[in-house]
């Protein structure tokens, strides 16, 4: 069972939360070229290991969350709202 | 290494079985092959034999990380059929139908296609009119289908009576007799002893690492067991993917989904068909043992940990009680999951390129068992000439990019879609 530990309603399990979607992709420009457009509405990474991706806490505080999870391996290893970075992230942008 | 038949069966009984001959070799990888197919799965075992057996190129090699037949080959729910709609769609699983009757000939291999039919449950009067608009598009494309009345329904799987007395009422049903189940492993055996009969190389354990380029072009892969070099590389690792393609840059319109599957301990002929449930995902077959086998939606999170989690576990056996309570009187002896190729429009990519040197099948979703055979049949096809068969024109990588989607479920840019 994934659980996932809610900044506001602390761990909660797997069964309350939606999953959105990965969280490193970002609306382009209405403007942008069509490929563009094509590699934001259609292609994906797919990554096979550490994923930023946004859940939904639909039936707790329905709070959109970012979670680190391993796709390997179900693992959760950070959870933060939407604009947080991971501590090892902040660290290196510093 | 002899035929397998009736007789054979006789002298090889006589002689206690010893003189069996394993069924495929385990060559060493040669330095150099015409083709190498990435993925011992049912696909890329099938496109190695009609490669060998329809195009005459039989210094083939396909490389398989693990055993074959261990992937989703070996996990799905062995639900064959071809109720699609669109027109890029509709003939390409026809003619798999083909392909699955006379298999088991083809290949002297009991694939135990089994056409005991499929039928989908409607459960109230629109959902009956969206079958009977599916069953009419299905003849159109000169594929058998049935509509048929709750009486109809009741009469060839009397165990949905509970359900439809209690909170499910059946309205009706839609019926492609001709499709049915087939044996998940003796397809993957039966492709993989008849490739390696006419000269391909099967290669178990050898993982491919990476791929070796010269200039802007593919000519062979790395693996754990060395480089490989090859003129063409087709890769059909379903689930995995977009691992491959992202160590050429390459990223794809596809997300890797589990999906799970679950088998009940033996039990008295209950379910005669195939049957899903119409008011919630499930659908439940019996496998020639005896075991119901069943499943129903992804979990929903991207993954390549070939395990599900819970709360679906739970959402399928509850879909599966509404509309077989008795189902809660059986033990549950497995469940297990696997990684699909979720395509952004639910439909396959059978295309050349978009590198030289590499060929791409890809995004099943949690249909492609049925495609076996004509996926591996299009696929060859596709490899042997540089260019797609009819059957596959339309399963290009760039539909996407051009706004030409088969997009069967009518749902948009989404990577959930069967
Ligand atoms: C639970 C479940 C139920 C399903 N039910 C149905 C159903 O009822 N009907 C239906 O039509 N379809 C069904 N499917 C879908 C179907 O099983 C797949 O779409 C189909 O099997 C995929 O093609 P394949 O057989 O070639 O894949 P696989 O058998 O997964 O083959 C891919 C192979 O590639 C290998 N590989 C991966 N990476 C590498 C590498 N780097 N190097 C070498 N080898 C590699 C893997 O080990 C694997 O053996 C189901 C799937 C699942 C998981
Ligand atoms: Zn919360």
């Amino acid at each position: 069972m994934l659980r996932i530990n809610c900044p506001h309603c602390g761990e909660r399990e797997h069964s309350e939360f939606t999953y959105g979607e990965d969280a490193n992709r970002s609306l382009p420009a209405t403007d942008a070229s069509l490929e563009t457009w094509n590699e934001y509405v259609y292609q994906r990474d797919n990554v096979a290991g550490e994923h930023m991706e946004y859940w939904h806490h639909a039936l707790g505080c329905r709070t959109w969350l970012k979670v680190q999870r391993n796709t390997l391996t179900h693992e959760i290893s950070w959870v933060g709202l939407p604009h947080d970075m991971p501590p090892s992230q902040t660290e290196a942008q510093s | 290494m002899g035929k397998y038949n009736a007789l054979n069966i006789a002298w090889q009984a006589l002689r206690g079985n010893k003189n069996w001959q394993r069924a495929w070799r385990d060559p060493q990888p040669k330095s150099h092959y015409d083709v190498i197919i990435i993925g011992g799965g049912g696909h890329g075992l099938a496109t190695a034999y009609y490669l060998a057996k329809v195009h005459g190129i039989t210094n083939v090699a396909v490389l398989e990380k693990s055993w074959i037949g261990g992937g989703n080959v070996g996990r799905n729910t062995t639900i064959v059929r071809s109720n699609y709609m669109l027109d890029g769609n509709a003939p390409f699983y026809e003619m798999g139908m083909d392909l699955w009757r006379t298999m088991a000939l083809d290949l002297n291999y009991n694939a135990m296609f089994s056409p005991r039919g499929v039928m989908n449950l409607a459960h109230s009067k629109a959902q009956y009119d969206a079958f009977a608009r599916r069953g009419n598009s299905m003849c159109l494309n000169g594929i058998d289908a049935v509509i048929l009345s709750r009486d109809e329904v009741l009469e060839r799987e009397p165990a949905l009576r509970a359900a439809d007395q209690e909170r499910f009422p059946i309205f009706g049903g839609l019926l492609q007799p001709e499709a049915g189940n087939a044996r998940h492993d003796a397809v993957a055996w039966g492709y993989a002893r008849a490739a390696d009969q006419l000269g391909v190389d099967i290669i178990q354990n050898c993982e491919v690492l990476d791929f070796i380029k010269q200039g802007e072009e593919i000519v062979g892969v790395k693996t754990n067991r060395g480089d490989i070099r090859a003129d063409k590389v087709g890769l059909a690792v379903a689930g995995n993917s977009s691992r491959l393609t992202s160590k050429l840059g390459l990223r794809l319109p596809i997300e890797s989904h589990v999906l799970q599957a679950f088998v009940t301990e033996p039990y008295k002929p209950v379910v005669n068909g195939v049957v899903t449930f119409g008011a919630g995902h499930f659908y439940v077959s019996q496998s020639d043992k005896g075991g119901l086998v069943f499943g129903g939606d992804i979990d929903g999170y991207n993954t390549y940990a070939q395990r599900g989690n819970l709360p679906v576990f739970e959402d399928v056996i509850s879909s599966g009680l509404s509309i077989m309570p008795g189902l809660s009187r059986l033990k549950l002896l497995r469940n297990w999951g696997g990684i699909m190729d979720m395509s952004m429009d639910g439909s396959p990519i059978i295309d050349v390129g978009p590198i030289d040197g590499l060929y791409l099948n890809t995004g099943w979703c949690y249909g492609g068992f049925k495609a076996t055979p004509a996926s591996g049949w299009c696929f060859a096809h596709t490899i042997a000439n540089d260019k797609a068969h009819a059957l596959n024109e339309a399963y290009t990588l760039d539909r996407f990019a051009k706004g030409y989607t088969i997009d069967e479920k009518g749902a948009g840019p989404y990577p959930k879609a069967h």
